[in-house]
């Protein structure tokens, strides 16, 4: 005989394994944006570092009786007024503008984070930096750079610096304001109690405290950098013409654009999407970082 | 008030001195010789060193720099190597497009940007709310001279609507000059849209949860005027701060769609002076738009501290 304890029906499974794909799913779901623009960014960081298998040719090759063919099956997005295959020279080209963009963004963390560690710390020290920082961001960025371009020359390190000087100040400006809002916090006032100094405090307390906002910044930067890189080669200011860049392409096919509109259309389309990766990656995380701030300057 | 006034006057003059001293010294930033850079490579020794006199290269850097400043302030900024002109007389002749550009932008964007801003806070989380904010990430990604291209395709060339490139005078006739104006500033607004709607969104949302938005609905006022008569009215300060702001991403922008829509105004003067290394022009309309730039949020921050009580510093 059964006895009634048998004929209790199973209890419900209260704490169920996770599947492992609900991590996955979770992300997507509540960060969708974090997900579609790191997936964009990954296939175009892939097209340009593979650039040489993906079915290119040399993209500076000259070929004459080739030029200002339409797009094709031998020349996937058409080619140039010199013949060279526009396939070719828009993936080799998406190098210079992901190459700016991190440099820059990484060139201007690093910087701004100095800068702004040191105004949001030392109160001495903090109007003079803001002053300069103030004097950097009153001169349009796109202008700031293209002055110094010209007068240091155009080449890919220099159109790097030119940028990132048009671009820390807002860096500066946000870890300065991070670090005076996180210095006011008790837990400060308990380090400097416990005898740590400064420089310590600011590595150990405040620096993880500001990794969201600078993180998110960082991206941001990025973007607005690969579309000041694009802008100052596409007025023939930038990286030198001989380099192919997206900016630089579009500066080539301007002159025949209304009749061969494709030149213009495939780095035009490529630099958008790049651009607007990274800002949807952007956007993602600070949602996810820091769901209270919804503004972006 | 009077001290509020005074103080924001005079917090401007280092920014500006700063401006001048980064602009006058761009050319020291150069590697090599100034002189020999702005004579060019097939200049003689003799035409160099009239250069280096005529600029004043043998001095002492302050001493120039305050002659230089001296000049500026009295309203001269030097003559262009290129066309031997003085560069005020040339930025003069170049002033009217970029300024006729740049006000059509703002007013453009900002009839745009502040109802769908509005808007999107009123049905916040709805698929207008989505829309809204997906338009302003594309407007953010896609550069201008990108929308320049596009519009310019579609409405110009495909449907011949609008002319392809050009400016118009004004006084050559206002449709003329309108319709010149048109895709230029479409493209330029891409941005600045933007960035004021998804501020006007984020201040509206802000000041719609406020207490006395709740009152207005509870005394009976519609939708329409607890919008944009009481909400708009205490969302605003910054939203205007953000269209002052944004001017500086507006000149960039300018220089740029100058280019696509070729429009003979400041921005395509300093494209070719970087062609050509003419660095009077390019210091020249450097300061004049950063001190433009400083000017506009200076004049907004007069503004609203005179008309809302609440702003103090």
């Amino acid at each position: 005989m059964d006895t009634p304890t048998q004929a209790l029906p199973p209890l419900p499974d209260l704490f169920p394994p996770q599947p492992r794909r609900g991590k996955v799913r979770r992300l997507i779901v509540q960060h969708p944006s974090i997900v579609i623009g790191g997936s964009l960014l990954v296939l175009i960081i892939l097209l340009a570092i593979f650039a040489n298998w993906l079915g290119t040719v040399d993209p500076y090759k000259i070929a004459p009786a080739k030029r200002n063919r339409l797009p094709s099956m031998d020349f996937w997005f058409g080619t140039d007024t010199l013949g060279r295959d526009i396939y070719s020279r828009v993936l080799y080209g998406g190098r210079v503008s992901l190459f700016v963009g991190v440099s820059v963004a990484f060139l201007a963390t690093v910087l701004g984070l100095v800068t702004g560690l040191i105004a949001g710390a030392y109160r001495r020290l903090d109007a003079i930096i803001m002053r300069l920082m103030d004097g950097l961001m009153s001169i349009p960025p796109i202008l700031l750079a293209i002055a110094l371009v010209a007068a240091i020359g155009g080449s890919v390190l220099n159109v790097i610096l030119a940028i990132t000087m048009a671009e820390f100040p807002r860096m500066s400006r946000i870890v300065r304001g991070v670090v005076l809002s996180v210095r006011e916090q008790p837990f400060i006032d308990g380090a400097i109690a416990a005898g740590s100094t400064m420089p310590k405090i600011i590595i150990r307390h405040i620096l993880p405290n500001i990794m969201g906002p600078i993180i998110v910044q960082a991206t941001y930067i990025c973007s607005a950098a690969m579309i000041t890189e694009a802008a100052l080669s596409f007025i023939g200011a930038g990286t030198p013409p001989s380099i192919p860049s997206w900016g630089g392409i579009m500066n080539e096919g301007r002159m025949l654009w209304q009749i061969k509109p494709y030149i213009i259309l495939f780095p035009a389309v490529f630099l958008s999407v790049t651009v607007l990766a990274v800002n949807l990656l952007g956007d993602g995380l600070r949602d996810a970082l820091d769901p209270r701030s919804a503004t972006r300057l | 008030m009077l001290n509020f006034v005074v103080r924001r006057l005079v917090s401007t003059i280092p920014v500006m001195v700063f401006v001048a001293l980064f602009v006058f010294s761009l050319i020291y930033f150069a590697p090599g010789d100034p002189a020999a850079l702005i004579a060019g490579d097939q200049a003689s020794a003799a035409e160099i060193e009239r250069i280096r006199l005529s600029l004043g290269l043998d001095r002492p850097f302050f001493l120039r720099f305050f002659g230089w400043l001296g000049d500026v302030l009295q309203g001269d900024l030097g003559v262009s190597v290129f066309s031997q002109l003085p560069v005020t007389t040339l930025i003069g002749q170049r002033l009217e497009p970029t300024l006729s550009l740049m006000v059509m932008t703002v007013v453009l964007s900002v009839t745009i940007a502040v109802p769908l801003g509005v808007v999107a806070a009123a049905r916040q989380g709805t698929w207008i709310d989505r829309f809204v904010m997906t338009f302003a990430v594309i407007g953010f990604s896609v550069p201008v001279f990108v929308i320049g291209y596009i519009l310019s395709y579609v409405f110009a060339i495909r449907l011949n609507l609008l002319p392809v490139q050009g400016y118009s005078p004004l006084a050559e006739g206002f449709w003329p000059f309108l319709k010149s104006l048109l895709l230029p500033s479409v493209a330029l607004s891409g941005v600045y849209v933007a960035l004021i709607a998804r501020i006007t969104r984020t201040s509206m949302i802000e000041v719609l949860s406020q207490d006395y938005i709740r009152t207005a609905r509870a005394k009976g006022l519609g939708q329409g005027p607890i919008l944009f008569v009481h909400a708009l009215k205490n969302a605003s300060v910054p939203i205007i701060t953000v269209i002052g702001i944004g001017i500086s991403l507006l000149i960039g922008g300018a220089v740029v769609t100058e280019t696509v829509f070729a429009i003979p105004g400041i921005g395509r003067l300093v494209v070719d002076a970087i062609l050509r290394r003419d660095y009077p022009v390019i210091q020249g309309v450097v300061l004049l738009f950063s001190l433009g730039y400083v000017l506009i949020n200076l004049c907004i921050d007069l503004i609203y501290t005179l008309l809302d009580p609440r702003v103090r510093y």
